[in-house]
């Protein structure tokens, strides 16, 4: 089974995150970058399926320069090959060009399956994996914490609020995944040694047939208007207990017309 | 005025708060027309009319809740394309989101989630990076699609006719290629929908144990309140995962937000910091959790939170 793992490079959460106050783009160069969390879970299940079908695993990722980290990371986790696309005109591209651009890249590639993770830490948006599917017309297997694929029938359990859908398709099909579906493993030392003589293939936009006028801000069907340091949370009073805590919780409740 | 549409979230007719709240959202900006997709439109009806929707798009279609999203995506598209509506309004779930994303790519047009505030003109208020930035954004080419997260506004009833229109669409194989051969519910007792509840009540390390999450929803009984959890209460496997609180987890912003034994990693700030009122319980005084808590106690969990219980159940009694 030819598998495609989307990976995205965010900002680490532990770093100050800020918008950039020229073009209100996220300012990659002021924080670390790391893999996407959710999307080692991703990788993992996606190494899970090809190790039990004796499939590839592609990764996929756009980004700048820099996202390169990431996809080492997810070469040195097992994936055997990865594609980068990249191309400064994709700069400030929304979720709608996003997905255009990974469907592109991934019709060039081909696969039977698709994996991404749920959501990504920085927009948190959690619509890429459904764009994708609506855009190649594919089984939208998105929110799994279970994945089986027996052939060419694929069944996810789909989480939702009173617990999860089982959801039946044919592949190829998309798959998002929460992080409650596995373990991520560790990329070994023999595993980093390897990732360096993996194959690593950039597409350009020309590559991927993309219309000049749809890329980047320019082309973005949303924008930022402004933006704003939140303002900060009065402190509050904090007390030490005496034996009177959860009646002092209540009376505080009760001053403020909650109890 | 144009229409504003506003997919209506329902189990079986039964409407979900953050629907009254759309609504309301949606009087600011145009005449809201509302969206009913499924099976129950007589147990939605006399509340869609009172919370203001001038009419009602039904799609009863059995067919369309058998398949993940994209039934949703082919009612709203149809009704895009023939009403030409000023936008569309729908609530931050993950159904919700990922209905809004297709959406915006089959009629193509853009599309903002997480609003917290939508006003004049589809500008929406959003906060980003665990709470620590405000975005004001809009959707500048085609029709703006907006999800916005529950407990954004305050519902306010405006009685209207809820006219009904029915509406049918021809689902393409596409549609129908994520097919639900089954619904498991897990037990949830009485309590509220965790993203949607007034009052969320969560427990996390310092809870301890599986077990001990009985004093966590003790207190949420009593207060009428949904229950949370930290991820490394989640992870330990002491609350299911669909419960938890952050980044990665669910986003919550409810009147009161109670979180007892949760140090308040920058994870779960992400999810709960846009809470009006914020109360921590925790017996390390260094928690991070208590620099945006509205009122703190240091002390154990185990003593406060059973006291509060019973505070809680003699005051409303």
């Amino acid at each position: 089974m030819n598998i495609v793992v989307c990976v995205k490079q965010v900002p680490d959460t532990y770093s100050e995150r800020r918008l950039d106050p020229g073009d209100k783009t996220l300012d990659r160069a002021s924080a670390d970058g790391v893999i996407n969390e959710l999307d080692e879970y991703a990788i993992e299940e996606s190494l899970k399926l090809a190790e039990a079908t004796g499939g590839t695993v592609t990764v996929l990722t756009m980004g700048p320069e820099k996202a390169t980290e990431s996809i080492r990371k997810a070469l040195s986790m097992g994936a055997d090959k990865a594609v980068h696309v990249l191309d400064d005109s994709l700069h400030g591209a929304d979720a709608v060009q996003t997905s255009a651009a990974l469907a592109a890249a991934l019709d060039k590639v081909g696969f039977d399956l698709v994996v991404l993770g749920s959501e990504s830490t920085d927009a948190r948006m959690s619509v890429v994996p459904a764009m994708l599917a609506e855009r190649l017309g594919l089984p939208q297997l998105t929110y799994a914490s279970k994945v089986e694929v027996d052939g060419s029938a694929i069944t996810v359990q789909r989480q939702a609020e009173y617990g999860y859908d089982k959801v039946e398709a044919t592949l190829p099909a998309v798959v998002s995944v929460v992080e409650k579906i596995n373990e991520p493993r560790y990329p070994s030392f023999k595993g980093i040694m390897a990732a360096k003589k993996k194959e690593v293939a950039n597409f350009g936009v020309g590559d991927l047939g993309l219309a000049e006028a749809d890329l980047g801000l320019a082309g973005a069907a949303t924008e930022v208007v402004e933006f704003t340091p939140a303002p900060p949370r009065e402190k509050g009073v904090v007390v030490t207990d005496e034996g009177d805590g959860g009646v002092k919780i209540a009376d505080y409740l009760a001053s403020q017309k909650i109890l | 005025m144009s229409e504003i549409l506003v997919l209506v979230d329902h189990a079986d007719g039964a409407v979900k708060k953050v629907t009254l709240e759309l609504l309301t959202l949606a009087r600011r900006l145009g005449e809201p027309a509302a969206v009913f997709v499924g099976q129950g439109y007589d147990n939605a009806k006399s509340i869609l009319a009172e919370y203001g929707a001038a009419k009602v798009y039904v799609a009863a279609d059995a067919e369309l809740a058998e398949y993940v999203v994209a039934p949703k995506v082919a009612v709203l598209a149809s009704l895009v394309q023939d009403r030409q509506p000023g936008g569309v309004l729908l609530p931050s779930s993950a159904d919700g989101k990922e209905i809004a994303g297709r959406l915006a790519v089959r009629v193509g047009a853009g599309v903002i989630t997480d609003a917290v505030d939508v006003r004049d003109g589809f500008v929406c208020e959003q906060s980003v990076f665990g709470g620590g930035t405000i975005v004001q954004s809009r959707v500048r080419s085609g029709v703006p699609i907006v999800t916005v997260r529950p407990n954004s506004a305050a519902p306010e009833a405006a009685p209207a006719d809820a006219a009904e229109e029915q509406v049918s669409v021809t689902l393409s194989d596409a549609d129908k290629a994520a097919r639900i051969t089954d619904r498991v519910e897990v037990e949830k007792g009485e309590r509220p929908d965790l993203a949607e509840a007034s009052i969320v009540v969560s427990g996390g390390r310092g809870v301890g144990s599986g077990e001990n999450f009985a004093v966590i929803e003790a207190l949420a009984d009593a207060l009428g309140a949904a229950v949370g959890a930290s991820r490394a209460a989640t992870d330990a496997g002491w609350y299911p995962h669909q419960y938890q609180v952050g980044q990665t987890g669910k986003t919550v912003s409810p009147q009161l937000y109670l979180a007892a034994g949760i140090s308040g990693a920058i994870q779960h700030r992400a999810g709960m910091q846009t809470s009006k009122t914020i109360v921590v319980v925790n017996k390390d005084a260094e928690a991070p959790l208590f620099e945006i808590a509205d009122f703190g106690v240091v002390g154990d969990l185990h003593q406060v939170v059973p006291q509060l219980t019973e505070e809680v159940k003699k005051r409303k009694a």
